[in-house]
């Protein structure tokens, strides 16, 4: 039984959707569940490489949607964790190939099989995004402490709110604490203030997820690194648990505990 | 990069302020779908239909919009001339 199929979006790219579904949903099948997730970039995917299985792939979202496979057989295991498959999009057709109807008749499918299902959207607002957000339970938006990234994360809020999909999840990603403690980058607080929803991660940049994409390995499976921590209490907190924040209590508190976390503060 | 004693005299603001200052501005015309030339259209029309009712002075109508949350608020200000006698301001 699915407990939750949820989508991963942003509005603007490469702000870590791909990195973020692939440990968050890494994290859930760490915890024990069944879980699925899709590539919905059909034409430019990349949750393939990410979790390190695009050598596996012989059928793929479209596949399924056009009839040529099975649900099954598009389902990639992953090769860590049994419990822990991907269906890949298509790299060689564009978004059209996939209606929001199919998505949704498809995830049905998926519901009586898993947990947890994750879809990675693609960039922008048009057919893509409507196809990644249609069968959604709850829909995370992850964005940087930039200008335009927080600009177009506030648009694709009130587009989830008018496909009355909201409220919507934020993720904040790459955040520099050092440049926050500057005043030379919007602080957590910022951008809450700025878009209104509810935060439920805070990803301080970290060199070590370069690592892990280039070895096709999620950070989550290593034990030390502060994003996969951060990627950890992302996915503990969808699973209803209480983890405490990093954040949010006065500024001083919050760089207190990130420095010390990172090693580089006092006590 | 500023020195502390100009952010502490308010001299400059600091980039992350700017950044929050410019998105705030640019998310309350990105939801409402309004821009600044239609907003002084409403000002204007709506100074126009009170003016007819009471008095006021069009220079201290003050009209914004306010975030609450993710909704967004216009918020009028128009101050009422006292009624029976024309609006005096002392000179110093």
């Amino acid at each position: 039984m699915t407990k939750r199929v949820i989508t991963i979006t942003s509005g603007k790219g490469g702000v870590g959707k791909t990195t973020a579904t692939a440990n968050i949903a890494t994290a859930l099948a760490v915890d024990g569940a069944r879980v699925v997730c899709i590539d919905a970039d059909i034409g430019l995917r990349n949750l393939d490489v990410v979790l390190g299985l695009e050598n596996r792939i012989v059928y793929d979202l479209v596949d399924v949607v056009e009839g040529r496979c099975r649900l099954r057989q598009a389902m990639i295991r992953d090769k860590r964790l049994p419990n822990l498959f991907l269906i890949p999009a298509a790299q060689t057709r564009d978004k059209t190939a996939v209606s929001p109807s199919d998505m949704v008749r498809l995830i049905d499918e998926l519901r009586d099989e898993s947990d947890w299902v994750l879809i990675d959207s693609p960039a922008g607002i048009e057919r893509g995004f409507r196809n990644a957000i249609a069968p959604a339970d709850v829909i995370v938006v992850i964005t940087n402490p930039e200008i335009s990234a927080v600009r177009d994360a506030d648009r694709i809020i009130g587009l989830i709110e008018a496909e009355e999909k909201g409220p919507a999840k934020l993720v904040l990603n790459r955040l520099k604490p050092e440049m926050v403690k500057r005043s030379d980058m919007l602080s957590p607080d910022d951008v809450l203030e700025l878009l209104a929803v509810e935060l439920i991660g805070i990803v301080p940049e970290d060199e070590k997820v370069i690592l892990s994409t280039n070895r096709g390995s999620p950070i989550v499976l290593e034990g030390k690194s502060q994003a996969g921590q951060a990627f950890r209490n992302i996915a503990a907190r969808l699973e209803g648990k209480d983890v405490p924040f990093l954040s949010l209590e006065s500024s001083n508190g919050f760089f207190g505990r990130i420095s010390r976390l990172i090693g580089t503060g006092g006590d | 990069m500023s020195t502390f004693l100009d952010r502490i005299l308010g001299r400059d603001k600091s980039s992350a302020q700017q950044a929050k200052d410019r998105l705030k501005l640019v998310l309350i015309h990105d939801r409402i779908d309004m821009n600044p030339g239609t907003m002084e259209t409403l000002k204007d029309e709506l100074i126009d239909v009170i003016s007819r009712h009471v008095e006021i002075d069009p220079a201290a109508v003050r009209i914004e919009m306010n975030q609450d949350g993710r909704q967004q608020r216009l918020i009028a200000d128009i101050p009422l001339n006292p009624s029976g006698r024309r609006r005096s301001r002392k000179h110093v």
